[in-house]
């Protein structure tokens, strides 16, 4: 396979961190004309979906565009988003109608937006979450079924999971997440040998024998434990799935490259410190991706209620947004701004880095479907009808981008329901109660 | 290689069971047809996943403390006022969680099984090294088994995995690799790392269930000890007298009495006083410059400590641990505490001169930062953590649509103390009814800042530390622990949450068992060990609430917080 000694040597590492490919001309063999097949095995290139979060929403009259559609005007809270506008959708005025239910302060809003229903008490998730269906349609052949992540390092922050006490954890270390995609295990697509493990045939089968105990467990369980048993076979099943992909030649991909290893920096709740760590996971993150480790991701920023801090002050964030003074001459809190500036930068410099990568004639971004959101509008008064979202990228090609979408008050689940639909999950309504919706935002839909 | 496909096929087809091909001999696959379709008289009424602790603590009872355990645990989620004990009857098991599991149990299985310490676990020499050897591989797991599930391996689960290690000794050459995948089997399996618990009909109250006697030695071992069952236990529920209330109550009494309940004790408060918050906590280095991650570690410990002493060392009065002066300290610490302790020792005990105001639990900064911001006090956070945590009150979240205008800024001076910025509050009527409940007795502790460092201003304005709770005033932490420990509903509140820990889901509806425990635990001088001796040994404990077994899932309880705010 004398290609990948080609490519070896066509690659130029890392630049600042971020991975950057020069001119591989050889390599564009493998794709076909549109550069969305790889010639060689006829496979697809796989499309990915991924969310990521912030906290404490934004301040709206200078976040939101004006114009509805196409070519939307960049208002100064999403300047860091520039040079990315046409690639990213912004949605607006999609309401949360909790139906009587309490509105459980940066906790309710994400957990709708996820989910299509109301939490009515604070035990996990009120249902599945969409990003796992997602998963279950796209994310079960390829090496992790998702990856979920926390820049702030906190294993419990986390909005995906099937509901109630399943909650994904998120990965808070780069280093343990390094060792994960490409530490034992990893097998990379490009490399000329491949030696299939014999320890990992021997574990596969013992994962497999695991499966054996669920018909003695079943048989006398109530429905709670059932269906608690039931994600635990899953998630064998998944494990055997990880097994079987490290068993099998991964096919070429131009754009994996496996990155060096990474240290943990401290993290604590100071803003530099959490900035500092997503970009390392962002990194580890884009070549998981390039490398087809997994499909679907879940990044968190921040919590939802704030922690964060800035060096040598006494509030924090979320505390900010409530009690620092509304300016007004600005019109808004100077000081809680900051913060979401960041937010921004960091969600900038997310999608810069999955565009960065270029897979044939399009990128990893264009490939992608990343949808971003928030858990409240304006965190000052804890609102959550227009919660500001957005999406990255085109799904390859299933998503109209560039577009400001004006929902005009209907309900948030409209775009849980158009995510999935447009990755493939079979569904036609989503949500319950005046969340329940039939209505995709077919604005965006191709 | 080829012996391992051969397992991987077995266990395909045993995969197919459900849909009615049988393979003889292999595990459930022995289940008759008929089982399937009969409501079996056992039935398993509760999947409580074991906490990181539970999880450790059973590896070294079970292997000895020199076998590591090395590894992520994937977090339980709490539900809000309840305990991470409800929780974990709650916890399902995610694919990276399963991941993080295996990889752990792999690696738990290679030590055990390593030439340093198979002579402890295999009781018998194979006929050759690398070759299966059935008999003396299923003479090694059946005893591993019966720890590990906390019964004995049925007839078709030791076949089972005796095969799985004659199997994997052919294919690899080695008995002993062949027991490591065996074990490591084990050890992902549900039935080790979730507590099965399973009841039986009450022959006493037809209709009702009560959990069987491998169950009871369970809970009992977990509850008291945060461990696995020991030898006794299992040799009493195998004789099934565990389900006589007589030995049910010797056995309590034996284990509140032992040294090993001490482990119980702080995984008990652990979960109480929401512990799993000190993973996170965090301060402003430039703030507060005393705190480092040497006194974060220490904070937990210290509080642990105050407690275990009191409690059980001195068997002492619970209440008293909200006036207690005594604690223990180490070098982290005494910087924090600017207090003197010997230059050389680890943790030493202490005593706080009553002047230093740091009466109990609530004085400890421990309590007093983790409840705090990151970078300033808070009176309401304290208030509520206050009314929450150790009277049971819930105090409702914030309206969703808060104004909080009328709270200024930190620099503002003409609101220097949080006293001054938190009456603002008191002009909103919205704010006014929930800040009323926490506020009060939360001001009390102004006199300790966000890192719990003592203070005598805040911006240069002097701080009062007057504080109020119920009707009653007082002055500062030592006032409030007079107080908390003349209030009735901090006993209540321990008994509560004792039951709701042993049981594994929320009490707070059964009114009448918490009040008839809080009357004993009262009535016994507020005695901790008194306190779990009679949930362990009470028959009540053992009763199922019956609920029908295709009841629908029930994800999502109703709002508790909202039943119970009227405070």
């Amino acid at each position: 396979m004398a290609y990948d000694l080609t490519r070896r040597g066509a690659l130029r590492g890392m630049v600042n961190g971020a991975a950057v490919l020069v001119g591989v001309p050889l390599l564009d063999a493998f794709l076909d004309g549109n550069g969305t097949a790889l010639a060689a095995t006829g496979g697809a290139l796989p499309v990915r979906f991924g969310t990521w979060f912030w906290g404490l929403g934004v301040n709206p009259p200078r976040w939101y565009p004006t114009k509805p559609g196409a070519n939307y005007d960049i208002p100064e809270e999403l300047v860091p988003i520039t040079p990315f506008a046409k690639k990213i959708n912004i949605y607006g005025n999609f309401n949360v109608p909790l139906d009587g239910a309490p509105n459980l302060p940066h906790i309710s809003g994400g957990a709708a937006v996820r989910t299509g229903r109301a939490l009515t008490a604070d035990r996990g998730l009120p249902g599945e979450s969409f990003d796992v269906t997602i998963g279950d349609r796209i994310g079960t052949r390829s090496r992790f079924r998702s990856l979920e992540l926390s820049a702030s390092g906190d294993a419990r922050n986390s909005l995906s999971g099937r509901g109630g006490g399943n909650l994904n954890p998120s990965e808070g270390s780069p280093s343990a997440f390094y060792e994960r995609l490409f530490g034992a295990g990893f097998k990379d697509p490009n490399s000329a040998s491949f030696t299939p493990d014999p320890q990992v045939m021997a574990r596969r089968s013992v994962l497999s024998a695991v499966s054996e105990q669920r018909h003695a467990l079943e048989r006398s369980v109530g429905a709670d434990d059932r269906a608690k048993l039931d994600q635990y076979f899953t998630s064998v099943r998944q494990l055997e799935n990880q097994l079987e992909v490290e068993l099998t030649k991964p096919d070429p991909l131009q754009s994996c490259m496996v990155p060096p290893k990474v240290t943990d920096k401290p993290v604590s709740a100071e803003i530099e410190t959490v900035i500092a760590n997503h970009k390392m996971m962002t990194e580890l993150l884009v070549m998981a991706l390039a490398c087809d480790q997994s499909r679907v991701f879940n990044m968190m920023l921040n919590n939802g209620a704030s922690s964060l801090t800035r060096i040598g002050s006494t509030i924090t964030h979320h505390q900010l947004t409530h009690e620092e003074v509304l300016d007004q001459k600005l019109g808004y809190q100077p000081e809680a701004t900051y913060f979401l500036t960041r937010i921004m930068e960091a969600w900038g410099d997310f999608v810069g880095a999955l565009d960065r990568v270029k897979e044939g004639d399009r990128t990893l971004l264009d490939n992608t479907l990343v949808f971003a959101h928030s858990e409240c509008e304006f965190a000052k008064f804890h609102t959550i009808d227009n919660l500001p979202m957005m999406t990255a990228g085109s799904a390859g090609g299933r998503l109209k981008t560039g577009i400001y979408v004006d929902g005009a008050g209907s309900p948030i689940s409209r775009l849980g329901l158009t995510m999935q639909q447009v990755m493939g999950v079979s569904v036609d309504t989503w949500g319950t109660q005046s969340m329940q919706t039939n209505r995709a935002v077919t604005e965006v839909m191709v | 290689m080829i012996a391992l496909g051969r397992i991987a096929l077995a266990a395909a087809a045993v995969l197919a069971i459900g849909s009615g091909l049988n393979v003889k001999g292999i595990g459930a696959a022995e289940l008759s047809d008929a089982a399937a379709f009969t409501e079996p008289a056992e039935r398993i009424v509760a999947l409580r996943r074991l906490t990181e602790a539970q999880y450790r603590n059973s590896i070294a009872d079970i292997f000895g403390p020199e076998i590591a355990v090395a590894g992520r645990f994937e977090p339980i989620v709490r539900p809000i006022h309840e305990l991470i004990s409800s929780g974990a009857a709650g916890a399902a098991i995610s694919p990276a969680g399963l991941e993080q599991f295996d990889a752990m149990a792999r690696n738990i299985a290679v030590q055990v099984f390593d030439a340093k310490h198979r002579g402890q676990f295999v009781p018998c020499t194979p006929k050759v090294e690398v070759a299966a050897d059935p008999a003396c591989a299923e003479q090694t797991l059946a005893p591993l088994g019966r720890y590990l599930f906390r019964r004995p391996l049925t007839a078709p689960e030791l076949a089972f995995y005796g095969r799985l290690a004659n199997q994997a000794a052919a294919a690899t050459g080695s008995f002993h690799k062949g027991l490591e995948l065996a074990l490591a089997t084990m050890l992902v399996s549900p039935n080790f790392l979730y507590i099965v618990e399973t009841a039986r009909p009450d022959p006493n109250r037809p209709g009702d269930l009560v959990l069987d006697d491998w169950s009871r030695a369970a809970r009992l071992s977990f509850l008291l000890w945060n461990s696995t069952p020991n030898e006794a236990l299992l040799t009493t529920a195998a004789q099934g007298r565990l389900s006589d209330d007589a030995e049910l109550a010797r056995f309590a009494e034996r284990m509140v009495g032992s040294p090993r309940f001490e482990a119980g004790v702080r995984a008990f408060f652990a979960d109480m006083l929401l512990f799993e918050k000190f993973d996170a906590l965090a301060k402003d280095a430039i703030v507060y410059p005393y705190f480092n991650s040497d006194v974060a570690k220490a904070l937990p410990e210290q509080l642990l400590r105050t407690i275990v002493d009191q409690v059980l060392t001195r068997d002492g009065d619970y209440r008293d641990l909200f006036t207690t002066n005594r604690t223990f300290m180490n070098r982290p610490l005494a910087s924090l505490y600017q207090v003197r302790v010997p230059a050389s020792a680890g943790w030493v005990p202490y005593e706080f001169p009553p002047e230093a105001g740091r009466s109990g639990l609530l004085g400890q900064a421990g309590f007093l930062a983790l409840y705090s911001h990151s970078g300033r006090s808070s009176p309401t956070l304290r208030g509520r953590a206050v009314r929450e945590l150790l009277l049971c009150q819930p105090v409702p979240d914030p309206p969703g649509n808060v104004n909080f205008t009328a709270v200024q800024d930190t620099t503002n001076t003409a609101m220097p103390t949080a006293r001054i910025r938190l009456s603002a509050h008191a002009t909103d009527p919205v704010c006014k009814g929930c800040h009323a409940i926490t506020d009060p007795l939360g001001l009390s502790f102004e006199k300790f800042d966000g890192a719990g460092m003592f203070r005598t201003v805040e911006n240069g304005a002097p701080i009062d530390d007057e504080g109020a709770m119920d009707g009653a005033a007082f002055f500062g932490v030592a006032g409030l622990g007079q107080a908390m420990a003349q209030n009735p509903a901090a006993g209540q509140c321990v008994a509560g949450r004792a039951l709701e820990y042993a049981s594994g889901h929320a009490v707070d509806q059964e009114t009448d068992r918490i009040e008839a425990l809080a009357g004993k635990f009262a009535a016994q001088g507020y005695k901790i060990r008194a306190l779990f001796r009679e949930v362990a040994a009470s028959p009540d404990s053992y009763r199922i609430r019956s609920k029908p077994i295709d009841a629908g899932a029930t994800r999502v309880s109703m709002n508790k917080a909202e039943q119970s705010n009227g405070l």
